[in-house]
Order: structure tokens, then C-alpha cells, then sequence
């Protein structure tokens, strides 16, 4: 998966939702749960890293489909971020495809000219 | 990741090295064909044998079976094996469904005995087996209880009447790997784990019932409990949510040390942990409980998968006769004892998408097979059916006793997704005599049969390289995917 932001709060937003998306169909997903989240990692990437897989437990671990997302700070080792949506309704909502874990493959988050852009691989 | 042409020497048939350069501390051997290695050059899994044979500790080599593929850290089909004190433990060389595995059960039926019913049976095995992404089970743990099944693995299912006692000699190791410490397991991996109890899982895993096609070895065979045309079924299930939990949880925490190592490592997917540290014993501590998940698991399913087919069948379990013939992992890492410069050492094998292989004799074996060898079972692509193979001598004296663990892939997921565009799979399997039903809407196209190696050629390596032997080949008429 391979996500761009003008900044580096927008790339962390558009990561949530790339993930959130490439998981299930998300135009019947409502707000009804908030959770905040925060995460440290060693680098940018490795915090990017952490970061995605928190939001991926969030699915699989707590069944949530997660479709507003806020990044209220960040840094190189921590970030903070508020994201909402509900509890998966196999009546309303539809999978796309499973992921199973967000890997350290090639993962990498890079300030170019245009902007941030974040890369990562997941085990589906 | 060192970038250098790698060199593959031919060494025999079967079999190709990657010689020591740079920083490999022992050679790699790939076991391959010439038409299967062609395969295996077009991914990067031979230098993952060669970042393997990197790792300190690493015995005589680092090798990969037929069915090779690229995977997180070690190659998918990789066997290691390390020294105890000098050597290290890798949840890359485990991978992330710790204890995924196989379990083949035989029937008193012949395809005469079900085939007017054969629609009904995978219809009930659909509805009443859950399957598919996130699917929980009939049962919920409490905390108390899932604890107890991640220290006594099958053995709590049968006592609480998921089967039978004889289960469990035909299981790996009883269907459960002593010293699992559930104090080792993340609240989220226990969390994940309590309503996953008896489901099959989604992606390859699957439930097959298929008839014995072929004999290759009739004493085996007979030990083994197999006649051609008896109806069998086949379970491919592992530890769910739970075993990735951990393989995730401990990897995070053995990049987070990655700097701490005494050596560099060519890849960060090799994260690793000596295996005389607190870290190295605290995964392989919590490693076995979600080995032992999967082993009650697979017992539950199998239980249920008796009463389906008495219900179905409307004939009572005597009449059906399903008994266990063997249960096996192909994700895991044990402590083995193998002969090494003329005596018995013990050493931590990771065995990645590969089937434990022992011989005749070996005293893990269970007393009915001690004289023939483990039943080694392999399971192909979703429709093509399976082989059960034997354990051998050449095996143990090779690759700390491994053999492959299926046909492997050859396309990622995305692009059999692709190439299938617009074709009906369930119905191209229905018009080769395979009923066929999933719960993903793209798990067939995902699981299409062109995406993975021909089976036969992965299995002719292993048999003519006399790391395990052909006893017999099953073919599929009925499947039900998650």
C-alpha cells in the first residue's frame, strides 16, 4: 500500500483510511464509537508501522470499522490520533478482503517535494 | 538486504546449494526440480534462504522444501534448526498462524455411501462449521478456560467431549507443547482468542472431504488405515486471531530490541531473540499456547465434523467410522533431538510451511505407526486433493526431519484475483466433480487452483529425494473455505 499527504498529520489520516477501505466497504459505516489511540515506534517508519497495526487491531481485535479519522499530534517517535466509526454488522456492512497483519516489509514514510508518502505491506 | 547475484550450485536431481559468501554462516540447500526452481527464481526466496543462513547458532544448514515461496522474514517452506545456547529463536521463522496445520480423519464410507448425499453434507458442513473473516464459534471462553486450553491444547477439548481419547496419540506431540505459559500471551492475543474456538479460519484454510484415489505404498497404507475408495476428510486450520496476536505482539517487541543483537541481521524481518534470553523464552513460551489453541481447535472442528456427518447421514458413529489418522503442523518451532557428529543434540527447529517427517522407530511416534514412520500429510490447492506421505531415515539424517507442506504458491492473491476476472470458479470445480462453497466472496477467486505449484511435482521432489515417501493420494469431491 503506498499513501500520500500534503503533511505528515494527512498521511497518517489517509493510512487509517487506505487500510480501513482496502477492508471493507465503508459508505454504510456510521459513528457510533470513538477511540483514541496513541503510539510510539523507534523512527517514522517504525512508528508507522505501529501506528497502522493499532488501527488494524482495532478490526481484529475489537470487530470496529473505523471512517473518521483526526491526528491531533505527532512527532518522529509519537502519535496521537482519534478515530470513529462502528461495531462490523454482517447485515449492513460488506468485507472486502481480509488483512491479517501489517508487516515491516519495505515499510517506509518519506518527506518528498510534493509532499509525505507512506509505504507498507500487509499479510492478507 | 545484500543485493549481490545470488549462486545456485545444482547438486544432485533434487537439490541445489547456496554456497557460504559474505556473512551466511553455513550453506542453504533448496530441495527443487528444474521446473520448479524455475519458479522459485521469479520471487525472492532463495536470498531469504541465504538471509537465514545469516542467523548465529544456525546447524549444518538453512533449507527450504519444493514448495517455496517468499514469506515475512524466512521463506514460506523453510526448515532451520539452532543450537540451544548459541542460537536464536525467530517468529518470522514461525510465521504469523503459529501452529497452521493439517489434521486427515478416514471413514468406514466409500464415495457409493455418500454420494447421493453429497450436496447435503457440504450444505451442513457449511452452515454449522464457522468459516470466513472474524468468525467466532459457538463457544466463548472465559479467561479461566482459554488458559487452560493454551497449557492442555486438545487434550481440554477432548476432556470436555470434543472427541475421543485415542485423538490425541494421533496427534503431533498429544496436541500439546509442554512449558506454554499463558502469563507470556498479550491481553489482546487472549481477547482475540476467546470466541475463535471451532472455526475454521478464511483465506486457504479449508475442510475437504475426498475419496483415496491411489495407493502408492499397500503396507503403509495399511498401517496407515487407507483403502482406495474409502471417503476421508481433510481439516487445514491453524490458531486464528490469537496466533497472529503473538506473532505480531513479539515481533514488535524483537525489532523494538533490534539493536541490542551482538550481530547484525541482513533483514529486520528476521527479528530474532537468542534462545537463552528472557526474550527468546518468553516467545517460545507463549508460541506453545497458540500451538496448543490450534491442536483444540482442529480437535473441535474434527468433532464437529463427526456429528455433521451423522446427522446428515442419518448413521450412527460406529456405522461412520471417522477416526483420527494424524494431526500435523507446519508452523512451528520445536525442541528436537537429532543425531549431530555422533551424538544426540537437542536444537530448536523453525519449521515454516513445512511437516515434521520422523522415521520408523522415532519414539515420538504413536505405537500403531513406530514400525512404518509419521504420517506426513499434505494438502493441496483448494479441489486437487491431498497426499498422505511417510516419514523417513533420510529425512532425519537431512532436514531435521521435515518434508513439505503443500503445493505453495506461484501467484500473490491479488493477481489470481485478477486473471479470474469474470470467471465462475465454483462452477468450473462443480463440472470436475468438486462442490465447492466459501463464505468470502473472493476467496475463490483468490484460491484458484492455477495460483498455486502442481502438487505432484512439489511431492516427486520429496519422494525421489527420499525425504519422505508416497503412501497415497486423495482426491477431492466436496470443500467448504472460510
Amino acid at each position: 500500500m503506498q499513501v500520500f499527504g500534503a503533511t505528515i498529520n494527512e498521511l497518517f489520516v489517509n493510512g487509517a483510511f487506505a487500510l480501513f477501505d482496502l477492508l471493507a466497504d465503508l459508505d454504510k459505516v456510521r459513528q457510533a464509537v470513538v477511540r483514541n489511540v496513541t503510539v510510539t515506534g523507534g523512527d517514522l517508519s517504525d512508528l508507522w508501522v505501529n501506528y497502522l497495526r493499532e488501527c488494524l487491531y482495532l478490526w481484529s481485535g475489537e470487530g470496529l470499522l473505523l471512517v473518521n479519522y483526526t491526528v491531533s499530534s505527532i512527532d518522529q517517535k509519537q502519535v496521537t490520533a482519534t478515530l470513529g466509526g462502528e461495531a462490523f454488522d454482517p447485515a449492513r456492512h460488506r468485507i472486502r478482503q481480509e488483512i491479517k497483519a501489517v508487516t515491516y516489509h519495505q515499510a517506509s514514510v518519506l518527506e518528498t517535494p510534493q509532499g509525505w508518502t507512506g509505504k507498507v505491506i500487509f499479510d492478507v | 538486504m545484500s543485493k549481490e547475484k545470488l549462486e545456485l550450485k545444482r547438486i544432485d536431481e533434487n537439490r541445489w546449494e547456496i554456497p557460504r559468501a559474505g556473512g551466511m554462516r553455513v550453506p542453504g540447500i533448496i530441495y527443487a526440480s528444474e521446473r520448479l526452481m524455475h519458479d522459485i527464481g521469479t520471487d525472492e526466496s532463495p536470498r531469504q534462504v541465504a538471509n537465514v543462513a545469516h542467523l548465529p547458532g544456525i546447524v549444518n544448514y538453512s533449507l527450504a522444501m519444493p514448495d517455496m515461496h517468499w514469506g515475512y522474514g524466512f521463506p514460506i517452506g523453510g526448515v532451520a534448526a539452532f543450537d540451544l545456547q548459541e542460537g536464536v529463536v525467530s517468529p518470522g521463522g514461525v510465521g504469523y498462524d503459529i501452529n497452521c496445520g493439517c489434521r486427515l480423519m478416514t471413514t468406514k464410507l466409500t464415495l457409493d455411501d455418500i454420494s447421493r448425499n453429497l450436496k447435503e453434507l457440504v450444505v451442513a458442513l457449511f452452515q454449522n462449521i464457522p468459516s470466513g473473516v472474524g468468525s467466532k464459534g459457538d463457544l466463548k471462553l472465559s479467561l479461566q478456560d482459554e488458559k487452560k486450553v493454551l497449557q492442555q491444547g486438545a487434550g481440554w477439548a477432548v476432556e470436555h467431549g470434543y472427541g475421543l481419547p485415542e485423538d490425541l496419540e494421533a496427534t503431533e506431540d498429544g496436541g500439546m507443547i509442554k512449558d506454554a505459559d499463558p502469563e507470556k500471551v498479550s491481553v489482546r492475543a487472549l481477547e482475540r482468542g476467546k470466541a475463535q474456538l471451532g472455526t475454521l479460519g478464511s483465506g486457504n484454510h479449508f475442510l475437504e472431504i475426498e475419496v483415496v484415489d491411489e495407493i502408492f505404498d499397500a503396507d503403509v497404507a495399511a498401517a496407515f488405515g487407507l483403502e482406495k475408495g474409502q471417503v476421508a476428510v481433510m481439516i487445514h486450520s491453524g490458531s486464528r486471531g490469537l496466533g497472529y496476536q503473538i506473532c505480531d505482539d513479539y515481533l514488535a517487541e524483537m525489532v523494538r530490541h533490534i539493536g541490542e543483537l551482538d550481530f547484525a541481521l541482513p533483514d529486520r524481518q528476521l527479528a530474532c531473540a537468542y534462545l537463552n534470553s528472557k526474550h527468546g523464552r518468553d516467545y517460545l513460551a507463549a508460541m506453545a499456547c497458540a500451538a496448543n489453541y490450534a491442536w483444540a481447535n482442529r480437535q473441535m472442528l474434527m468433532h464437529r465434523t463427526r456429528e455433521i456427518f451423522a446427522r446428515t447421514l442419518r448413521k450412527s458413529p460406529r456405522e461412520i467410522g471417522m477416526r483420527l489418522l494424524y494431526d500435523v503442523c507446519h508452523n512451528i518451532a520445536k525442541i528436537e533431538k537429532f543425531p549431530l557428529a555422533g551424538r544426540e543434540v537437542a536444537l530448536c527447529v523453525h519449521r515454516k510451511g513445512a511437516t515434521r517427517a520422523f522415521p520408523p522407530g522415532h519414539p515420538a511416534l504413536p505405537e500403531r505407526y513406530r514400525s512404518v514412520g509419521q504420517p506426513v500429510l499434505i494438502p493441496g490447492d483448494m479441489g486437487s486433493g491431498s497426499y498422505v506421505l511417510v516419514g523417513t531415515e533420510k529425512a532425519f539424517q537431512e532436514t531435521f526431519g521435515s518434508a513439505c507442506h503443500g503445493a505453495g504458491r506461484v501467484m500473490s492473491r491479488s493477481k489470481a484475483t485478477k486473471i479470474s476476472k469474470g470467471r465462475a470458479i465454483a462452477r468450473e470445480m462443480a463440472d470436475q466433480g468438486v462442490i465447492v462453497m466459501a463464505s468470502g466472496r473472493g476467496t475463490l477467486r483468490e484460491e484458484l487452483p492455477e495460483a498455486y505449484k502442481n502438487l505432484d511435482d512439489v511431492v516427486e521432489v520429496v519422494h525421489r529425494a527420499g525425504i519422505s515417501r508416497k503412501v497415497a493420494r486423495l482426491k477431492t469431491i466436496g470443500c467448504i473455505k472460510g
